[in-house]
């Protein structure tokens, strides 16, 4: 068995998320890797969530469709996500199922019978979920004594019995599952936002406002437990305009900035972007994705803002768009947007989404110096008499920051003469100036990296996918392969402006994207002259997995 | 009062001739020569409308941002170097407005910067529209029977929400205009100046309304109390002068980071280390 997949599934605040994220640190442990992702409705209790994990001897991070292990917290979870079981699937509940392979037990009646509070019932999972895949209890007991260290000593002492019993439950049910072998390494784990935290401290980013909207709230909270480390100034702004403004006045101040949102939320920061592209007071702007419109489903994922993030703004100004596909392209196209944000003076926004928030990517390690940071401040002592909007071949005006030498800097949102005064003068300055601005565009698009190619020499089919939906492109794609379609993939991360980039003549080109319009075929149609026909979408509010991009494949290869 | 200080510039105004502006404007570089202040350690910042272009009329650093954000930019500056001094000028419109709940907000967050707000009840550059601060009843461009909401008090909310330094002026006095803005430029916090000013192009308040009406202010600033009787009286509302000073002024936005760092600007710190964020990822 190459991987195995288990689903845990219950309601919101019974501890899904703390049994997944236990549970991993025993996998991790044990060599393994793993990849989980999440589902869950927009409540505090209650409801139906779903927690997946799959677990291999390499990465492999992408979702599956189907489980090889059910484990549901209660009666009503269980009956919704049973059909998430594979035929020959193992299904552990509190309700008889004579269709599966399964066992009746309630966690939580064990658990207020023998330890006399239903709380206990996800320790006994994870013993449970120990005992069934034979793996070492001890690390089990370790990692909960970590993460009760600071609780009573009651509390510790029952879920470590919780555990046990679970264990003891698991290896008298005489049922077995079988892990694949083991991996080499230590992998570690990591979702999106800690990725993307981090690459933005390592490009100089000390100063970050947002206001708090799923699937976006985690970026900043991991930038504020983590200040010691990290020194990022965060500030809760009162709205989403206010956190973009903030940011960038504490850029033009010469601090690097930072906001985050989704999409209602980034609507409310559009006029504000085309502030940034005005004033060329550079900023990054996460974009983390949710299904629209207006407040949608706040919890879920897409793709379907890509030509809205594009297209942000009034009037005419270069941004830079990026989508990167996982945590690792996360940190390192996050400090690249700020080293091109910065270099250009521009706007520079980075297309995430709850799937890539939230799920769990295994690492052996990153490409840590794939990116590296890069200042651009001009020299004050270079100037006799400095110009903010300085006009210069290349667009890109000297940038100095008030307050730090003897020159004074002024930004303005009206059109602007070069020390950035309000100006009505139209040929002789307003024309040039937004001329130099969009000159900028000329050099900027040399540093957008093309997309990537996947087996496209002799392809007769090509996937084209961006951002998120990667992984399960490539292991489709991989798929495919195997059973002798010639299938190749490219996929962008950088999307804006559109890099230069000659697309296959002679293969039939099908855009793979998380949203209902084909957004992505949209744009490449608009920027490369293609006339893209074909697409494979999702757009319910979950991630894309390889087996339904295998089965649409299918459904085009019948059509034509 | 000096017509020419270190604070001038050469930038043609767009104000209308004659408009109160120019007298805001003169108060504000005196006050600042006076302080002993460089036009480098100076940094404005403003939305749009008139008031919002009084930046482009004085030697320093500016930001003219959006309409009713000035609030949060300046917020951002003054984090970013507190060694900066932020001064936001804006308009009724704007700043009650627009960026009604950036007020709102700056108001509780206080952030160490000074805020003049040139209060004339009227939608100027628009032509002629009611304000926030338009009474209730008069007759306006889009109201041709009487503004029916009710006029917003913003002395009294800044004052119910804790702000330090609360103080209503008048564009015509600007002597007292000068001292009132240097005080408030040196109180550590959220300083807020109402400023009245008659918009000669429509009339309203008139010219005339001003030079009768107003008159100084003689209670103890430090009562509070008194500060929000007088904020809340009709009888009062021409009264000028420092509403509310409070002497133990609170801590500013940012401290508790700045000390905690023994930081003297954010924009001094270096990139985070590799190997930091390597650890942090692995432990994740």
């Amino acid at each position: 068995m190459k991987e195995l997949t288990i689903s845990l599934v219950g309601s919101a605040g019974e501890g899904l998320d703390s049994i997944g994220s236990l549970f991993s640190t025993v996998l991790a442990e044990h060599k393994y890797a793993l990849f989980s992702w999440k589902e869950y409705e927009s409540r505090v209790r209650g409801g139906f969530n779903s927690y997946h994990l799959k677990i291999s001897s390499q990465p492999q991070n992408y979702p599956r469709e189907q489980s090889d292990l059910l484990l549901a917290l209660n009666p009503e979870a269980q009956d919704k996500y049973t059909s998430l079981l594979k035929p020959s699937g193992l299904l552990i509940g509190p309700k008889e199922n004579s269709r599966f392979q399964s066992l009746v037990l309630s966690f939580k009646d064990l658990a207020k019978k023998e330890l006399g509070n239903s709380l206990y019932a996800n320790a006994i999972a994870l013993g449970f979920l120990t005992g069934i895949l034979k793996l070492k209890l001890e690390l089990l007991l370790e990692a909960l004594q970590k993460k009760f260290a600071t609780k009573s000593l009651a509390i510790i002492n029952n879920n470590l019995e919780g555990a046990r019993l679970g264990y003891g439950q698991a290896l008298d049910s005489s049922l077995n599952l079988t892990l694949p072998p083991s991996g080499e390494h230590n992998y570690f784990f990591t979702t999106g936002h800690p990725a993307t935290a981090l690459g933005a401290a390592r490009a100089g980013c000390h100063f970050m406002a947002a206001y708090p909207m799923t699937p976006s709230t985690g970026l900043i909270t991991y930038l504020s437990q983590k200040q010691e480390e990290l020194k990022v100034f965060t500030l809760q702004a009162e709205d989403e305009i206010a956190a973009i403004n903030l940011a960038l006045g504490a850029s033009f101040a010469g601090v690097r900035s930072m906001t985050a949102t989704s999409g209602g939320g980034f609507a409310l920061m559009v006029e504000s972007i085309s502030l940034a592209g005005m004033t060329e007071t550079p900023v990054v702007i996460v974009l983390a994705q949710r299904p629209g419109p207006a407040t949608g489903l706040p919890t879920r994922t897409a793709q379907g803002d890509l030509l809205f993030a594009i297209f942000a703004g009034h009037g005419e100004f270069p941004k830079v768009v990026f989508a990167p596909s996982d945590p690792e392209e996360l940190y390192l196209k996050t400090i690249k947007a700020f080293n091109l944000a910065y270099k250009y003076q521009l706007p520079a926004i980075i297309l995430t989404d709850q799937f890539l928030a939230d799920s769990n990517f295994s690492y052996w390690d990153f490409n840590w110096e794939g990116e590296t940071p890069q200042f651009f401040r001009a020299n004050p002592s270079e100037f006799k008499e400095y110009k903010r909007y300085q006009f210069t071949p290349s667009g890109i005006s000297p940038r100095l920051c008030p307050g730090q030498s003897v020159h004074l800097v002024g930004a303005d949102s009206d059109e602007h003469d070069e020390w950035g005064h309000i100006t009505e003068e139209l040929d002789k300055v307003a024309k040039p100036m937004l001329e130099k601005r969009l000159n900028k565009l000329k050099e900027l698009q040399k540093e957008i990296a093309p997309p990537l190619e996947v087996d496209i020499a002799d392809s007769k089919y090509i996937f084209i996918s961006f951002g998120s939906t990667k992984e399960s492109v490539l292991a489709a794609q991989k798929h495919l392969r195997t059973k002798g379609e010639k299938v190749g993939v490219i996929h962008f991360s950088e999307l804006w402006p559109l890099p230069s980039y000659s697309f296959p003549q002679n293969a039939l080109l099908i855009t793979v994207e998380n949203n209902a319009t084909a957004q992505l075929a949209k744009l490449l149609n608009l920027g490369y002259s293609l006339n893209l026909k074909h697409s494979i979408l999702k757009y319910n509010g979950l991630p894309l997995t390889p087996e339904e991009i295998g089965r649409k494949f299918d459904e085009i290869q019948n059509q034509i | 009062m000096k017509s020419k200080t270190k604070f001038s510039n050469n930038v043609p105004s767009q104000w209308c001739p004659g408009c109160p502006n120019h007298l805001i404007l003169k108060a504000l570089q005196n006050g600042l020569e006076e302080l002993e202040l460089t036009p480098q350690e100076v940094c404005l910042v403003s939305g749009i409308g008139q008031a919002a272009k009084l930046p482009h009329y004085l030697k320093g650093n500016f930001f003219n941002g959006l309409h009713g954000r000035a609030l949060p930019v300046a917020t951002g500056i003054k984090l970013a170097n507190p060694k900066l001094k932020v001064i936001v000028t804006t308009g009724d419109g704007d700043c009650y407005g627009e960026g009604g709940n950036h007020f709102l907000h700056t108001l509780r967050r206080n952030p160490d910067i000074t805020l003049l707000v040139h209060n004339n009840s009227i939608y100027a550059l628009t032509k002629g529209q009611a304000s926030p601060t338009t009474p209730k009843g008069e007759k306006r461009a889009l109201n041709p029977r009487g503004v029916e909401d009710e006029p917003l008090n913003p002395l009294a909310l800044a004052l119910i929400q804790g702000t330090g330094f609360v103080a209503r002026c008048s564009a015509l006095e600007i002597e007292h205009l000068k001292e009132v803005i240097k005080e408030a430029i040196n109180y550590p916090g959220l300083a807020y100046v109402d400023i009245l000013q008659p918009c000669i192009s429509w009339l309203k308040p008139s010219l005339e309304t001003l030079k009768k009406e107003t008159f100084f202010l003689s209670h103890d600033p430090q009562d509070f109390e008194q500060a929000l009787k007088i904020a809340l009286d009709p009888a009062q509302k021409w009264g000028l002068g420092i509403i509310y000073k409070n002497p133990w002024p609170k801590p500013v936005l940012g401290e508790g980071f700045y000390q905690h760092f023994s930081l003297e600007q954010l924009t001094h710190l270096p990139p985070l280390d590799l190997t930091i964020a390597q650890n942090l990822l692995k432990a994740h």
